[in-house]
């Protein structure tokens, strides 16, 4: 007779573990979606997703014709975010352009602009922008502000230079660090990594039980000597293989496709995601635990993934949200993964800096596991 | 517990033992103040209509579900407090098939083999195979298989661990007669060897191949013990009619005449039932006197053969069925009456 270990045993999981490969292996489309998918996910959000749109439709207003009107528009256009896509009378033609939505920009230059500048009384270019999507027009707004100054300098350095406007006394330098071009890529992608992983693997989990339940498989497994921590973490073990070959893809996929440079360390990197993937698998479980049927399992991971999404600095500043909103994005795991994965692919942090948003992620899961173990309903009641 | 002691089966005189079950769900109540014996090695038949119990008796037996009160023993486990020892001593068959069946016959019995920790694994699982016939099937998924097939996969997966008592929740619905007579030999062959068998079924045939048999209606056990126990305590009265044929052979006519007669017979007085066999009717009643009066009264001038005959389990059942249904209508009005009054 073979002695029976109390708590856990190693065996009976492994036997728990099999069967989920073995039904893995016998679902083709599951399986082909769990590597289909990031790769179209990825490379539809790579390419799409822009956070410093350029070549946004701009009209002009030229009514000053000078050769400083020109030079601003050329500056403007050389910028790359304007595109100058027509020319337009007078300033209500120039409004109904934008209420209509043809242009973004309506750049407008008085009849008497240079004629006053070189009076030195300071006149203005005026630029109507479409500002309903903030983020859309933030940085060209910038841009054209920051041209207003370069063009001064340039155009008016010789003869004008005496009516020059007083420049602040001292200047500030910015060195954009980690990614000093701005490229959106660069953040999405490994944002993306976050996204991905945390839909599939919590939906995977989520219904694991459920489906045993609706399958009435389940009065089988509870029949058996099996207990809950060795299913829930039979279950969740096939998954960590299926959670790092994603990975995998989504990262071969990053550097090839989209270049993101990768500064740090790889061992670093998949003991990341291997710790990422488990808490995310366990919140599928903890999901899968809680919901009586599949429907609910389903609705619960939506329920958990929005936040995810939206909160944890995926897709807006994580500093630009409400004390309170940190607050609940710190008890979410996506937001602890953005930054280390950022951290380490963009920053090469080491594990001193990694391990301030490190230990969340375990705490996180063996929190859950707990919910998990005590939502698993041992018998039929 | 202590650990060195889950594996040993306990001897005891029962295998089952318990008392003043009771179960609801929501305002139904399941099972009433249920209290059963099963001897050790003994082959024990659980019967009564849809709905009346019988696998929530079951569950809470192996610990699948918890009594709301009562309590028992299992193999001499406390069926509350050491469910993990009976589950690893059990087996269970569930009424619905519960096997995985996107996994091959092979894998299904190989899962279960790990979740027992059996030693030597591969051999139990061959040995398993061949016993009920599965071998050529080995490798089939069990979704695939027709009814009988997944039966057998079910009772082999259940008795892989070798467990000292079976729990078989109406294994042989829906399984051809051949298979059902197989299945019979093979519990016939266990109980030989000691293990406990408690199986619940609607077949009569399979009832009457039981030791022991209980009847459960409603959620009350209605009855107890061996079938000739269970059928003397009843105190029923059974005639068997039979049409006179001249040549020996019944014709149409003859069962129309039959109908007829059970029609006619159903509100006499001591008269409790009626049922065709064949080309007999069997005539039930409590007052011998009275029965053989009303039958003699009604069946002059006609040509039935009449004779007293033994009452069988099946009258038994439908008549256990029947007043129980009838006593518990009474409750109910009672409740209602005495409701209507305050």
């Amino acid at each position: 007779m073979s002695r029976q270990p109390f708590f856990f045993s190693p065996a009976r999981c492994w036997g728990i573990v099999l069967k989920e490969f073995l039904q893995l292996k016998r679902d083709r489309v599951t399986f082909a979606m769990v590597v289909g998918i990031p790769v179209m996910l990825l490379i539809l959000f790579g390419y799409a997703i822009n956070m410093d749109p350029k070549h946004l439709k701009t009209a002009m207003i030229d009514a000053d014709r000078s050769e400083f009107s020109r030079s601003f528009i050329m500056a403007m256009r050389n910028s790359a975010y304007f595109d100058f896509v027509g020319e337009l009378n007078n300033e209500a033609e120039g409004e109904a352009a934008v209420t209509r939505g043809d242009v973004q920009f309506v750049v407008n230059i008085p009849s008497d602009f240079s004629k006053r500048l070189a009076r030195g009384e300071r006149p203005t270019v005026l630029v109507v922008a479409d500002a309903t999507d903030p983020a859309a027009a933030s940085n060209a707004i910038g841009a054209v502000t920051r041209l207003a100054d370069s063009v001064a300098w340039k155009d008016l350095g010789g003869t004008l230079a005496k009516l020059n406007v007083p420049v602040a006394p001292f200047e500030v330098q910015v060195h954009r660090r980690y990614n000093p071009e701005g490229i959106t890529q660069y953040n999405i992608v490994p944002g993306l990594m976050g996204i991905i992983l945390t839909m599939t693997m919590v939906m995977l989990t989520g219904l694991a039980m459920t489906r045993e339940r609706e399958r009435g498989t389940m009065e089988n497994l509870l029949a058996t000597p099996v207990r809950p921590l060795e299913v829930l973490t039979g279950k969740i073990v096939p998954y960590i293989f299926i959670g790092i070959i994603q990975a995998t893809i989504i990262l071969v996929a990053a550097i090839v496709l989209f270049h993101v440079p990768f500064v740090g360390g790889i061992v670093e990197l998949y003991s990341i995601l291997l710790i990422y993937v488990a808490a995310t698998l366990t919140v599928g479980i903890a999901i899968s635990s809680l919901a009586s049927n599949q429907l609910q399992g389903v609705q619960l991971t939506f329920f958990f993934f929005l936040p995810n999404v939206l909160l944890s600095g995926f897709m807006f500043p994580f500093y630009g949200m409400p004390k309170w909103a940190q607050v609940i994005a710190h008890a979410l795991p996506m937001t602890y993964f953005n930054r280390l994965v950022r951290g380490i692919m963009l920053k090469g942090n080491g594990w001193l800096e990694l391990w301030p948003n490190l230990w969340p992620l375990i705490a996180f899961t063996v929190i859950l596991m707990g919910i998990a173990l005590k939502f698993y309903r041992r018998t039929l009641d | 517990m202590i650990a060195s002691t889950d594996r040993q089966t306990h001897r005891s005189e029962f295998a089952i033992d318990v008392h003043g079950l009771n179960k609801h769900f929501g305002n139904r109540h399941v099972v009433n103040n249920l209290s059963m014996q099963v001897r050790t090695g003994e082959i024990f038949g659980f019967l009564g209509p849809n709905g009346s119990g019988k696998t929530t008796s079951i569950r809470m037996m192996c610990g699948l579900l918890t009594p709301d009160s009562g309590s028992g023993t299992c193999l001499g486990y406390d069926i509350i407090a050491e469910s993990d020892a009976i589950k690893r001593n059990v087996g269970y068959m569930t009424q619905r098939f519960s096997f995985w069946e996107d996994l091959s016959i092979r894998e299904n019995l190989d899962f279960v083999a790990r979740l027992y920790q059996m030693p030597d694994r591969k051999t139990a699982v061959e040995n398993a195979l061949t016993a009920l016939g599965l071998k050529t099937r080995a490798n089939q998924l069990a979704g695939a298989l027709s009814g009988g097939w997944k039966q057998r996969l079910a009772l082999a997966a259940c008795m892989l661990h070798r467990p000292a008592l079976l729990l078989l929740d109406e294994p042989t619905a829906g399984v051809d007669p051949a298979a059902r007579r197989d299945f019979w030999e093979e519990l016939h062959r266990l109980a030989a060897q000691g293990i406990s068998v408690l199986v619940s079924t609607h077949y009569m045939d399979e009832a009457e191949r039981c030791h022991k048999l209980a009847y459960i209606s409603h959620g009350v056990l209605l009855a107890q013990g061996t079938a000739q126990e269970i059928v003397a305590a009843q105190k029923l009265f059974t005639w068997t009619i039979k049409a006179e044929t001249e040549n020996g052979k019944a014709d149409e006519s003859a069962d129309e005449g039959l109908a007829q007669l059970a029609s006619a017979l159903a509100d006499k007085p001591g008269v409790l039932q009626t049922a065709a066999f064949g080309n007999a009717l069997h005539v039930t009643g409590r007052d011998p006197v009275l029965l053989e009066k009303t039958l003699r009264e009604t069946l002059v001038e006609q040509s039935y053969e009449m004779k007293q005959t033994e009452t069988g389990l099946e009258e038994v059942f439908i008549h256990l069925m029947r007043t129980s249904k009838e006593e518990l209508e009474a409750q109910a009005k009672e409740a209602q009456m005495k409701e209507a009054q305050r």
